[in-house]
């Protein structure tokens, strides 16, 4: 069995499994919330761990995918679940307009230059209340897919029916882009990660893969988006915010940026702590930040590879 | 006219405390190759020390000193616990590291303060100067002044001290520098003291016009990042003209197009500049090398 097969199944496991130890209902969404999480973080581990480019900007997109499932059934009468597509279309569209130029840019510029869109996506809906309602956010139709399933004898509660539907998502997900890992594209992300002018000279059309590179993540954190927006029936200009934009890169690189596993991993991690750290109320930041520059200084590959690196050398 | 004048000058006092913190960004990216997205966290400071400094009887000059050298000392610490361990981790972790430090101060001053927004009074009174048809707050001329002085005296620092040259040395070739006998890791700690330092001083001069609390410092962080990369990574004549045109696009577009996009306009500006010039108003081409 391949490292690809072994890692979809151990995903597929413990998505199916973990209920088994759930105490109550409250878990469902957590779980719900830390799968959305790490399909977005999946797209980023594509755009900085496979091909080594920096967004700061990719809320962004999530604000779109977002707010596509708000608007579009109630101005054009489409249903949710094709609203997920159309954000997740825009979303493709723009990243690619966008993309175009500043993936020309380098490190840091290139940080500041997506940092830039993300932080015009949030003005928009921040600022055009006659279409968002602004910063107080709007509300969000429901899926429909879960009566549909009540129908057909499938009974789910609320929790249960989103804890399963964002697990199959993230197994798409993480099986998508572990594909794309073995595939050439992802070959030649990889290769234009270590040296772009190395791959360009060995027939890679470096512009165009970064290009696939970016566009791909951007429908990740799109979808994601929607989701959590349909789950929570409820979204607000947040979602779109430079938090949210880090929050992702912190997730990615918490739990190794070049791996899917760290990908699911670092999101998970990252769901929970804020639950945990409630309980310490005012010293949520001091924790948090702590929290941040502790793993980054101590394991700066991120835990998953980190902890493998470990284990490895324990066989020796 | 008299309305552009008020623009402008609403512009260069904003831009000036975007100078101020991209100077920062500069000095400690020479130094250390980070981008420190913990420096709107030492304007932050600046504010905050002094305010509660003088609430608790000191005079505002003396408080304003304590805060700078606080904050100084806070940069020497972040220098010293979070980036030298972390030296030669890949970039992004450096950015999350920062990000994390930036976080844990702001959560930091909102133990040790509170969550209040709070002002100290302008330094030569509230008395508005008028030139031709428009009103200027006295404490402009303070920040605008200050942030010129400021680059001015790095300017003076970096080219006729040999302190400021061994900074300079250690930023072009850090191993060249300690083959010449720079001491290195006290470059890095003066870097960051320097640099807070200067980010506490701008806290100091705008707080009687923006007012302060704790969490002001992540906007001036992106701000400040965002200026300096527009003139250039790593030039402090481009941070500095990058702050100012950032504060006087801001002031324009809020005055002449729409206050809710002010911010817009920056950005956009940005992304046009680094679409025609990738490297920054200021920057030298580099080539990358296999």
């Amino acid at each position: 069995m391949s490292q690809k097969h072994a890692t979809l199944l151990v995903l597929a496991a413990l998505i199916a499994l973990s209920p088994l130890f759930f105490p109550s209902g409250y878990y469902y969404r957590i779980g719900a919330l830390m799968f959305v999480n790490a399909l977005a973080v999946t797209g980023i581990v594509i755009l900085t761990g496979y091909a080594g480019q920096i967004s700061l900007g990719h809320a962004g997109f999530a604000g779109i995918g977002g707010y596509a499932c708000a608007l579009a059934p109630v101005h054009w009468c489409l249903p949710p679940a094709l609203a997920v597509v159309l954000g997740a279309a825009i979303s493709a569209v723009l990243a690619w307009l966008v993309g175009r130029p500043i993936l020309r840019l380098k490190g840091y510029y290139l940080g500041v230059a997506s940092l830039g869109f993300g932080i015009l996506v949030a003005m928009v809906l921040n600022n055009e209340r006659w279409l968002t309602k602004g910063p107080d956010g709007i509300e969000v139709p429901d899926l429909g897919l879960r009566g549909l399933l009540k129908d057909v004898g499938l009974d789910l509660s609320n929790g249960e029916f989103w804890y399963g539907l964002t697990g199959i998502a993230l197994l798409v997900g993480a099986w998508l882009a572990l594909n794309l890992y073995h595939s050439p594209t992802g070959r030649a992300l990889r290769a234009l990660h270590g040296s772009e002018v190395a791959a360009g000279t060995v027939g890679i059309d470096v512009a165009r893969v970064k290009l696939q590179a970016f566009v791909i993540s951007a429908v990740y954190a799109s979808v994601a988006g929607s989701l959590l927006a349909l789950q929570n029936k409820f979204i607000t200009p947040d979602v779109a915010g430079f938090m949210h934009s880090i929050e992702m890169v912190t997730m990615a690189v918490l739990g190794g940026v070049g791996s899917v596993p760290g990908a699911v991993i670092g999101a998970g991690i990252l769901t929970l702590l804020p639950q945990v750290l409630t309980v310490f109320a005012d010293y949520e930041q001091v924790i948090l930040g702590l929290v941040m520059m502790l793993v980054m200084i101590f394991l700066p590959q991120g835990l998953v590879p980190s902890v493998l690196r470990k284990l490895r050398g324990k066989d020796e | 006219m008299s309305e552009l004048l008020q623009f402008l000058f609403s512009g260069l006092t904003v831009g000036a405390v975007y100078a101020l913190v991209a100077l920062g960004f500069t000095i400690i990216f020479n130094a250390s190759g980070v981008v420190n997205f913990a420096q709107g966290e030492f304007v932050m400071l600046g504010g905050m020390i002094t305010v509660f400094a003088h609430a608790a009887g000191l005079p505002l000059p003396l408080a304003a000193l304590i805060a700078i050298a606080v904050t100084a000392g806070v940069g020497v610490a972040l220098n010293q616990l979070a980036i030298e361990p972390a030296r030669g981790a890949p970039v992004v972790s450096l950015i999350i590291i920062t990000i994390g430090a930036s976080i844990f101060i702001r959560g930091a001053a909102q133990l040790v303060f509170d969550k209040q927004i709070h002002s100290f009074p302008a330094f030569s009174g509230t008395e508005p100067i008028h030139v031709l048809g428009a009103t200027i707050q006295s404490q402009s001329l303070w920040v605008i002044g200050g942030a010129f002085a400021v680059f001015a005296g790095l300017w003076l620092f970096f080219t006729r001290t040999l302190l400021g040259r061994a900074v300079l040395a250690t930023s072009n070739n850090r191993l060249a520098a300690q083959l010449v006998g720079i001491n290195t890791r006290f470059i890095m700690t003066l870097s960051f003291a320097l640099s807070a330092a200067i980010g506490a001083f701008g806290g100091v001069l705008v707080t009687p016009i923006t007012l302060t609390s704790y969490d002001v410092g992540l906007a001036l962080a992106l701000k400040g990042f965002a200026g300096a990369m527009l003139g250039g990574m790593g030039n402090p004549k481009g941070a500095f003209v990058g702050g100012l045109m950032l504060g006087l696009l801001e002031s324009l577009t809020a005055g002449y197009l729409s206050s809710q996009y002010k911010d817009a306009a920056a950005f956009v500006v940005i992304l046009a500049v680094l679409f025609f010039m990738p490297q920054g108003l200021f920057g030298r081409k580099s080539t990358e090398r296999v």
